[in-house]
């Protein structure tokens, strides 16, 4: 089996693995920076909550198209998922819960919720393609669909950073300044559900945060300014989304988890060889004079 | 004469309804130099989270009378997330946002006032630094870099030389007194009344009550003080509804 056999004609031969391909390239120029962002505003598990939120509206647009319509599933997760921030928030507004505890409350719900739903109607099958993704199933409607959320995400960064940057290190400055924080905030929230819909489309619920938290993990791992772990966290989700696409259809595994697992190689060589990595406590360095 | 910077008419803000700051008026002249003093728990803090438009005022009101944007505030042990993997020049050009916004670019003539004001900071060539590197005192350097290159008319600190060694607080007060000396209004928090008397013409005696406001020689008097002192500490869990008149 020559080079060109092994990693570049199973994307010539077949349209799926072509549109799964690109599909992990808008993932990764889009969920990526978000989870990196998301991740150092401290929410990163507040994004897995809200992956979970997207599923009740998923299910109700597979209800209502009556097959595994992803442009309908996208909507409605969409639509879910906003609300669940939005109620959330409220919540950790009007009452003593905080924000976090009122996340984990509705993303439960909404899992619960959105099982049974698509339980009441599909198969079995239908429910394991909801949870897990289906990224060789994605169509040209579909790939469109993902290609707009990334082209959006990547213009709202751009006129966002600054006030985004800000917010996450010092909101306090910003508030004082008047650069309307909440605004800033609600915008990002806004991007992250809109990512999570992507990514549900190709990774399911239960992983739709893989390529948006890992290669955020990674990239802070090896990285010492924002840039460059947006570009690293960019580079790594196409790695894993690649390498996991050649590996799943080499070995016929199911591609959603090998893209995940693939990620998770890189994370666990990360952690161990990284600079703030494991090795560097057990490789003792002569101390600097000054 | 011309109008105050800020005056305070019958001020009370509260926390679960028992007064933190109560019945409070006065003026802050422009141009003045004034120090907020008080035992802990007094309400210095909330005085400027109040001003700065942080809390609401539970009854009475507060005037402005320059805009928002034109107010450079150091908030208590600023939130700020030392692990952000910015630089110190990040965080200094941050202070040009009146100028530059959300979208404005950032030049080379932003850039540079911002090396300036590192220079006068004491912070030459700190620019590339990551501020996880950086020690608590050249910490508050760097914020007093981003308060230079902000401009603000009225400049509002709040404990800006607690956990700072001696020399660093010399250097950051003298920073203080040329902005006094440039006409800009400033206010400040003091734990040190010899930082006060030394260097503060006007001074704000709180504890909770305003017990004097006017020039520092006639407010802190050991008298004053002294009720200071026993005014903050008295705290009723049953206290009745306040009954004074507004």
């Amino acid at each position: 089996m020559s080079a060109y056999d092994l990693l570049i004609a199973p994307f010539m031969d077949y349209g799926f693995m072509r549109r799964a391909l690109v599909a992990c390239l808008c993932l990764a120029l889009g969920a990526a920076p978000i989870g990196t962002f998301l991740s150092m505003r401290r929410m990163s598990l507040m994004g897995d909550a809200l992956s979970h939120a997207v599923l009740p509206g998923a299910a109700i647009g597979y209800l209502v198209a009556g097959s595994l319509s992803l442009t309908a599933m996208g909507i409605g997760g969409l639509i879910a998922g906003l609300s669940v921030a939005l109620l959330a928030g409220v919540v950790s507004r009007m009452t003593v819960l905080q924000e976090d505890a009122s996340f984990a409350s509705f993303y439960l719900i909404s899992l619960a919720v959105g099982v049974l739903i698509v339980s009441l109607r599909g198969s079995n099958i239908d429910l394991l393609h909801v949870l897990f993704g289906t990224i060789l199933a994605i169509d040209n409607d579909a790939l469109m669909l993902i290609g707009t959320i990334t082209s959006l995400t990547l213009v709202a960064l751009a006129l966002l950073y600054r006030p985004l940057v800000i917010d996450c290190f010092d909101p306090g400055f910003l508030r004082a300044v008047g650069g309307r924080g909440p605004l800033i905030h609600a915008l990002f929230m806004l991007m992250v559900v809109l990512n999570l819909v992507a990514s549900f489309q190709a990774l399911g619920t239960l992983m739709a945060v893989g390529l948006m938290m890992l290669p955020a993990a990674i990239a802070q791992l090896w990285a010492r300014t924002l840039p460059a772990m947006l570009a690293i966290s960019v580079v790594t989700a196409f790695v894993s989304g690649y390498a996991g696409l050649i590996a799943s259809y080499h070995l016929e595994l199911a591609s959603g988890p090998t893209i995940i697992v693939a990620a998770a190689i890189i994370y666990v060589v990360s952690l161990v060889a990284a600079p703030s990595g494991l090795m560097s406590r057990y490789i003792r360095r002569p101390h600097l004079a000054n | 004469m011309t109008s105050p910077a800020i005056s305070l008419e019958n001020l009370t803000v509260t926390y679960n309804r028992h007064p933190a700051v109560h019945h409070v008026s006065g003026a802050l002249a422009r141009g003045s130099l004034t120090a907020i003093a008080g035992p802990n728990g007094a309400g210095k803090s909330t005085l400027l989270r109040a001003i700065m438009g942080e809390l609401k005022p539970a009854e009475g009101s507060i005037r402005r009378s320059v805009p928002s944007r034109d107010y450079g505030y150091l908030p208590q042990a600023a939130d700020i997330n030392r692990r952000f993997p910015v630089s110190v020049m990040d965080i200094v050009v941050t202070g040009a946002w009146k100028r530059v916004g959300a979208f404005g670019g950032i030049g080379r003539a932003e850039r540079q006032k911002a090396s300036e004001a590192l220079v006068a900071v004491g912070l030459e060539g700190f620019e590339a630094r990551p501020i996880g590197s950086l020690s608590a005192g050249q910490f508050q350097r760097t914020l007093f870099a981003r308060l230079l290159l902000q401009d603000a008319s009225v400049i509002i600190l709040d404990e800006p030389f607690t956990a700072i060694d001696s020399r660093t607080t010399q250097d950051l007060i003298d920073i203080v007194l040329r902005w006094h000396g440039e006409g800009r209004t400033v206010v400040a928090v003091l734990h040190d009344h010899e930082q006060v008397r030394a260097h503060f013409p006007q001074t704000l005696l709180i504890a909770r009550e305003l017990i004097g406001w006017g020039p520092t020689e006639e407010v802190m008097t050991a008298q004053n003080l002294k009720q200071a002192r026993a005014l903050a500490e008295r705290w009723d869990e049953t206290a009745p509804v306040c009954e004074v008149p507004a």
